[in-house]
């Protein structure tokens, strides 16, 4: 692998028109990832899926070599059409599009920016691997006060020129004071056996807003990793909802850092597998000053041969007095095959705090199959209007109620 | 130097240190094969007690030592240590209670503990009427009416030669971490008991009973087994502060449960947890593990963890047995600068096993303390079931309370639910009490013991007592 990456990165080099400086902070990354290579279960956060052995049964062939230069076709039959949005298309990891036609130009600036943030001190190697590999990555800005009136989705899209590849791709967000971001990844597949690598990486001055929904629902062959930075300034709120089912791999990383006073964040998500999937979230949510709140609740659902993953780490500072931090997983298993892994972790340096966490797991309720068979359902409808029920409960979070209907009706609980 | 490294830098100094000389048979210092074999010898082991032994001693060479958990500590020499010294004679310990510290003393009073107790814990001789030997001795009587064993692992050893090779290593192999192993390799002495089938031991079975109990060195092992239908109720250590002179303390306890027995494991913890400025201290690294083999079997751990500088042990249940329970309670008290990783793991194999964790942390000062557990059920445990429950307490933001639990479920039949709560003492329950008359330490004893009731309601009648005062003791000066 250690060859092929090398040769691949200095191919991507000849047909990119990257600075010297840039080359040289991407080569630094490279060989940081040539060195530690994919994390494996030996790492505490791979302990329940390990990514190394994953892609190996997955991708025998992974290649990380991706034309930048070349133009894909948009199809524009993909698009959501119930809601009213702005667009950012990424194929094959390549931004095609920018269309902000809703928006005052004048308030959102998309900067080609560089290596500003340091990651310098990240032990994850897929941040590594992405700085090295990915293309030249944008900047959004939100000026001071604005709020985008209608939400952006960013479509990831792939086709069959990716059959085995490594896709990177990386976006960071600046809100400014005030500003706010309705944001909705939405990923559809037209190829197999690809591992996407996406980093996102949000600056939230005080008293922005930011909501951000994740949603995987086609079904695909791929392995995806998604990784989201959020730093926190005062009052600001950020709002993360995943809704993760349709890959056959896909682990969503969440790190927020609650920097301000009366910063908040949510992270809601819903594991809806079947098929042999297997799906984590991790989160750590940083309380680093007083008076800061984070609330987390996610819900498994799982089938035949699937396996789900939450991990979620609140760290409680000395100095961050009166925290709330509240964390809570369910997960129903349906099948004998079905398994649901949940590590919870409280590190709390600080006394006057309020943190709990709760996870439960089992089966469906027979009871309430029972009384639902008796009033007239067959098996199937009160399974399913059980499910619904149960996963209705995290839907109901979303706080935005054009994408809460949006969301519904692609799960299918509203017509 | 951050303050850490330099209370692990102070913490070299403890006066006891890991040589203590003593003018006795000692083995030579340092791990080898010679002195396993020394050890074995002096003990006049069997070939098959040896054989044990040197093949733990071959795997511990290939580990290393585990540095994942949360209290870090100075590196241990391993072969600057002394593996055998045979127990001091009475010329080496103190001839009356004047000569012990202050402090001790103190504590022995607000513990309530008699004067020849006191004397006895500090191996003062004491007089015939008093000496509990002969206390220890009629029970002793009583033990073999039913057919219980209840020696010391040497005694066991030479007498009981099927029963140990049939079970010791069973539950902690020689082959597993790296302190377990140590321990299989060169350990000195602990108890043993048997109860024959169908017994209920009629005694609550205390290491305060057995003869010569109280010099059972650093790597003890224990071995517990309740054949067919019989329960036991088993107390380790006692409330009263132990001073010890080892400061690594890795000790062994193997607990075994066959059809419908019941095994209850009670321990209370009070060894020196160094001074107030996390000075000296033990090292209470101990890997304790029970296995219900058998349909129906129990087996029921309750620790009161108030003493020791570190303290890093998981008392786990592998639930094998059909319809098998697994249950842990614990209450973890640091203060000071002490410093405790301890939880549970709770392996459910068989069908229809239950299991349920209950755990009590409280920090105070600038002491951490981490809550790490497992819970695994595997695919064919069908219809089992786990709950557990932890709740730190804080007092204070020097201190640190951490909540780690792993929960693995692999069965669809079966149902997990864990519940974790931190939080402080209220102002308004603290004023409350004292609005009526009780002074703040107190006040937060009481509040405190309430917050562990659900455990030390566990603890056999005449140890809830005196751990409850325990409870208020180790909290002293974290108030006010």
């Amino acid at each position: 692998m250690k060859e092929q990456l090398k040769i691949d990165f200095n191919k991507i080099q000849e047909v990119s028109n990257f600075s010297n400086r840039d080359i040289k902070i991407k080569k630094s990354y490279l060989n940081k990832f040539i060195e530690n290579g994919f994390p494996n279960r030996k790492q505490e956060n791979w302990k329940f899926l390990d990514i190394n052995q994953i892609i190996s049964n997955n991708i025998s062939d992974l290649s990380f070599y991706n034309d930048y230069s070349i133009e894909n076709k948009i199809d524009p039959s993909i698009f959501i059409d119930d809601l009213e949005h702005n667009k950012i298309i990424f194929i094959n990891g390549r931004v095609e599009k920018i269309d902000l036609s809703y928006e005052d130009k004048k308030q959102i600036e998309i900067i080609e920016d560089s290596y500003t943030i340091d990651m310098s001190e990240n032990n994850n190697s897929l941040i590594d691997l992405n700085i090295a590999l990915s293309n030249k990555h944008f900047k959004i800005l939100i000026k001071k006060g604005y709020s985008l009136k209608k939400p952006l989705i960013i479509y990831h899209l792939s086709n069959e020129k990716m059959k085995s590849k490594n896709i990177n791709l990386r976006l960071d967000f600046e809100l400014e004071q005030n500003s706010s971001l309705k944001l909705i990844d939405f990923f559809s597949d037209y190829s197999e056996k690809n591992f996407m690598n996406i980093f996102y990486n949000f600056n939230l001055d005080r008293d922005a807003i930011l909501k951000n929904y994740k949603i995987d629902k086609s079904l695909n062959k791929n392995l995806k990793y998604s990784f989201n930075n959020i730093d926190q300034k005062q009052n600001s709120i950020s709002e993360t909802f995943v809704f993760s089912a349709g890959s056959d791999y896909f682990k969503n990383e969440i790190n927020c850092n609650l920097k301000g006073e009366y910063s908040s964040a949510f992270i809601n998500g819903i594991f809806s597998l079947d098929d042999n999937k297997q799906h984590e979230i991790r989160t750590t949510i940083n309380h680093l000053v007083e008076n800061t709140k984070s609330y987390q609740l996610i819900k498994s659902v799982l089938g035949k041969n699937t396996k789900s993953a939450y991990q979620g780490r609140i760290y409680v500072d000395s100095k961050a007095q009166k925290t709330d931090g509240y964390q809570l997983s369910k997960a129903i298993l349906l099948d004998e095959t079905s398994e649901f892994n949940a590590k919870p972790e409280l590190e709390i340096y600080a006394d006057d705090v309020k943190c709990s966490h709760g996870s439960a797991s089992g089966s469906l309720d027979d009871n309430s199959i029972f009384y639902l068979m008796s009033r007239g359902l067959n098996y199937k409808q009160a399974k399913g209007l059980l499910i619904n029920g149960f996963l209705l409960d995290v839907i109901e979070k979303i706080t935005d109620a054009e994408i809460k209907d949006l969301l519904k009706k692609m799960i299918g609980l509203k017509k | 130097m951050d303050t850490r490294e330099k209370d692990i830098e102070n913490l070299k100094d403890y006066k006891y240190g890991f040589t203590t000389d003593i003018e006795n048979i000692k083995a030579p210092k340092g791990l080898n094969e010679n002195v396993i074999k020394f050890i074995s010898n002096i003990k006049k082991e069997p070939k098959w007690m040896l054989d044990f032994r040197l093949k733990a001693f071959e795997r511990f060479k290939l580990l290393k030592e585990p540095d994942w958990q949360k209290p870090k500590y100075p590196k241990i020499d391993y072969q600057d240590l002394y593996y055998y010294s045979a127990p001091k004679s009475m010329k080496d310990k103190p001839k009356s209670l004047e000569e012990l510290d202050p402090k001790l003393l103190e504590t022995y009073n607000k513990l309530g503990i008699p004067l020849q107790e006191q004397a006895r814990l500090n191996g003062i001789a004491v007089d015939a009427v008093f000496d509990s030997v002969s206390v220890a001795t009629t029970f002793k009587g009583e033990l073999t009416k039913h057919g219980i064993i209840f020696c010391s692992m040497s005694e066991a050893i030479q007498k009981h030669p099927n029963l140990v090779k049939k079970y010791l290593g069973t539950v902690i192999p020689t082959t597993d971490h790296f302190f377990a192993t140590l321990n299989s390799a060169v350990f000195t002495d602990g108890s043993f008991v048997y109860i024959p089938e169908g017994v209920k031991c009629p005694m609550e079975l205390s290491t305060y009973f057995r003869i010569n109990a109280s010099e059972t060195g650093q790597f003890e092992r224990t071995l517990i087994i309740a054949d067919k239908g019989s329960y036991v109720s088993y107390l380790e250590g006692c409330t009263a502060p132990m001073r010890d002179e080892n400061q690594l303390h890795a000790a062994n306890v193997e607990l075994i449960a066959l059809d419908d027995a019941e095994i209850k494991y009670s321990t209370v913890q009070n060894w020196y947890p160094g001074d107030e400025n996390g000075k000296g201290g033990i090292y209470n690294f101990v890997t304790k593990r029970g296995l219900c083999k058998g349909k129906n079997s129990k087996i029921s751990w309750t620790q009161v963890e108030t003493g020791s500088a570190i303290t890093w042990k998981y008392p786990s249940c592998i639930l094998k047995g059909d319809n098998s329970i697994g249950e842990f309670y614990s209450i973890a008290i640091t203060n000071n600068h002490q410093k405790a990783d301890t939880g549970t793991k709770m392996i459910h194999l068989g069908k229809n096993t239950k299991s349920k964790i209950i755990s009590k942390g409280i920090s105070a000062g600038f002491s951490d303390m981490t809550y790490r557990g497992l819970v695994d059920i595997n695919s064919k445990a069908k219809n089992s079931s786990n709950y557990t429950q932890c709740d730190s307490l804080l007092m204070g933001n020097k201190c640190g309370a951490h909540t780690v639990p792993y929960i693995k479920n692999k069965n669809f039949d079966s149902n997990v639910a864990h519940e974790a709560t931190t939080s402080k003492i209220s102002e308004e329950q603290l004023h409350y009490c004292q609005q009526r008359g009780l002074n703040p330490e107190e006040a937060v004893g009481l509040i405190v013991n309430g917050f562990c009731k659900e455990v030390l309601q566990q603890l056999p009648m005449e140890f809830a007592v005196e751990a409850q005062k325990l409870v208020g003791i180790s909290l002293e000066g974290s108030v006010g």
